[in-house]
């Protein structure tokens, strides 16, 4: 048993310091862009376009990834298109959370009219193709930062939702709530001091996963042209780019999509890494 | 005589359905321990969640009072029913695993409805919860005060349950089935420092149970249910003499000896439970005309 438990700590260890160290260096890179960008993410050069990275005997000094078929660099621009991945995932990720968390909540606490009528609605969200629908509502809402979280926490919200409500059922059923009842407490105490603390590792491991996926969204987004102006460096955008000139220059591609890649999965692995490291039962 | 609870012709039922609890009236005096005996299924749980207030959402009280220090919990506003059952009532689980919070720390458990719903002082509340805790033999109460439950053993977590049941000094425990999660050999330990701390406190106690080895060790006085209903209402001793309902005989004979362990176990007779089952369905089709 204390092997065991050794060993998710162990494990749970290496990949929240590599998920971790991944988004640590994102956030630090994001946040000094000015400084750390080695070019002007927007500047062309039409004369150096097509640049390849820093190994091949074709490269130049200071372009360190290459440069894109317009002559900006890649490096730059992966390092700006972090500025708009992180923001996007730190303001939409929490916002859903709250929304859906909150709601969840409240149908898995107290039930009744309330628990059906939000999971009507979360019937009825889940009809909706999600990336029909963000399109769709960035078409109304129109291009641009705010409409992209707006389109995530109003389309994911039904994702907290559902998990937190199912657990706060689970919860619900323990002999716990129904001592707090006993002793006189409110409903709404109870669910905020005695279900929600319980909720919360798995809210933790949700919102990190869901940040994750912003990031997604954001990059699909702006593949199909519908996030920052054209020109912003965004990684959906360079990849859309790249895909264009793909045979001629792969590295435009590959390089926003490893970023891409690895931000993910670092948002997944870190949250996981969380819920095994704090979760009360398992620690 | 006027009992520190008594129940009077409560009818729970199942939303729109059958009842589960037909009509039982069972009175509990202020010190008195009563056991509240039957087998699974029979209702005994379903007259302690009655009482404090937690029947599960898919069932009502359809019929009758309980009436606590005589005001009917029934008829008041829910937020004094809610203030009148914490203050005078307490509740020791059946399974010590799930009724501590896994996130809270076990001192605040105890602590909290002390300081947030009875205004004590905290200081106060956690003095309180030491001694409480030292009372039901905890070694070492000051470190079990800052542990998680998951960091203590079954035994201990029904020890804490009752340190904490005790805490408020209710009038009345409803203990449902506490020693039935545990481990044979810790169970008699927690019987027997349940009657210890009930006897020290003079407290009330309600006791429901389907061991009728509990209830003689225990129990002073015990109903015994059957089908959601109270079929006898005597004295602990007057039960083991001579069992005055045939369903009671038949569950006192069915019970394993520990004085014969090479006998065969006797099961109620079919005849009991069909006599019994006939009472009780006439009843409910009495019952069922009344409401029509």
């Amino acid at each position: 048993m204390l092997d065991g438990r050794g060993a998710i700590r162990r494990r749970a260890g290496a990949r929240l310091w590599l998920s971790g160290g991944w988004l640590l260096l994102l956030v630090t890179v994001a946040l000094f862009a000015p400084l750390v960008a080695p070019q002007d993410p927007l500047a062309q050069d039409l004369m150096s376009g097509r640049l390849p990275p820093f190994w091949s005997a074709q490269a130049e000094p200071g372009f360190w990834l290459g440069t894109d078929s317009l002559g900006r660099d890649v490096l730059s621009r992966v390092i700006w298109g972090a500025r708009v991945a992180l923001t996007v995932a730190c303001i939409a990720g929490p916002l859903t959370a709250l929304i859906g968390g909150a709601l969840g909540l409240i149908a898995g606490f107290y039930r009744g009219w309330a628990d059906r009528i939000i999971s009507r609605l979360v019937d009825i969200w889940m009809a909706f193709p999600p990336v029909l629908f963000s399109i769709l509502l960035i078409a109304v809402l129109g291009t641009g930062l705010t409409s992209i979280i707006l389109a995530i926490v109003v389309i994911d919200w039904t994702r907290f939702a559902r998990v937190v409500r199912a657990e706060a059922m689970n919860q619900g059923a323990m002999d716990y709530v129904a001592a707090a009842q006993v002793a006189g407490f409110s409903r709404l105490r109870t669910m905020t001091a005695e279900i929600l603390p319980n909720v919360l590792p798995t809210l933790v491991a949700l919102l990190s996963l869901e940040m994750g996926i912003s990031v997604i969204v954001e990059a699909i987004l702006s593949f199909v042209n519908l996030s920052l102006s054209t020109d912003a460096p965004t990684w959906g955008g360079m990849i859309a780019e790249g895909r264009t000139s793909i045979h001629q220059a792969w590295w435009v591609l590959a390089f926003p999509l490893v970023a891409l890649f690895l931000t993910v999965l670092s948002f997944s692995q870190f949250g996981e890494g969380l819920k095994d490291r704090f979760d009360p039962v398992l620690r | 005589m006027s009992a520190l609870l008594d129940i009077r012709n409560l009818s729970v039922a199942l939303k729109g359905g059958p009842r589960l609890l037909r009509s039982v009236s069972l009175a509990v005096a202020a010190g008195e321990v009563r056991g509240l005996v039957g087998e699974s299924g029979a209702g005994k749980s379903m007259i302690g969640k009655a009482l404090l207030g937690i029947l599960p959402r898919s069932v009502e009280v359809v019929d009758g009072q309980i009436l606590l220090d005589g005001d009917d919990l029934l008829r008041l506003p829910p937020a004094e029913r809610r203030r009148r059952i914490g203050q005078r009532a307490a509740l020791i689980p059946q399974d010590p695993l799930t009724a501590l919070n896994p996130a809270h720390r076990v001192g605040p458990q105890i602590t909290d409805r002390l300081v947030d719903i009875l205004r004590w002082p905290r200081a106060r509340a956690e003095a309180r919860a030491l001694d409480l805790l030292a009372e039901v033999h905890i070694p070492d109460p000051g470190r079990v005060m800052k542990s998680y439950p998951h960091e203590l053993s079954g035994g201990m977590r029904q020890r804490v349950l009752i340190a904490s049941a005790f805490a408020a000094e209710p009038a009345l425990i409803v203990a449902d089935e506490p020693t039935t999660a545990l481990d044979v050999t810790v169970q008699k330990q927690i019987l027997r420092l349940i009657a210890e701390m009930q006897a020290r406190h003079h407290t009330a106690l309600l006791f429901v149970t389907h061991d009728l080895g509990v209830v003689s060790k225990v129990c002073q006085n015990l109903s015994v249910l059957y089908a959601g209903k109270v079929v006898e209402d005597t004295t602990v001793r007057d039960f083991f003499r001579a069992p005055g309902h045939p369903y009671s005989a038949a569950l006192l004979a069915a019970t394993p000896k520990y004085t014969d362990p090479d006998g065969s176990l006797t099961p109620v007779p079919e005849a009991v439970i069909a006599a019994v089952r006939a009472e009780v369905e006439a009843a409910e089709t009495e019952w069922q005309h009344g409401r029509r």
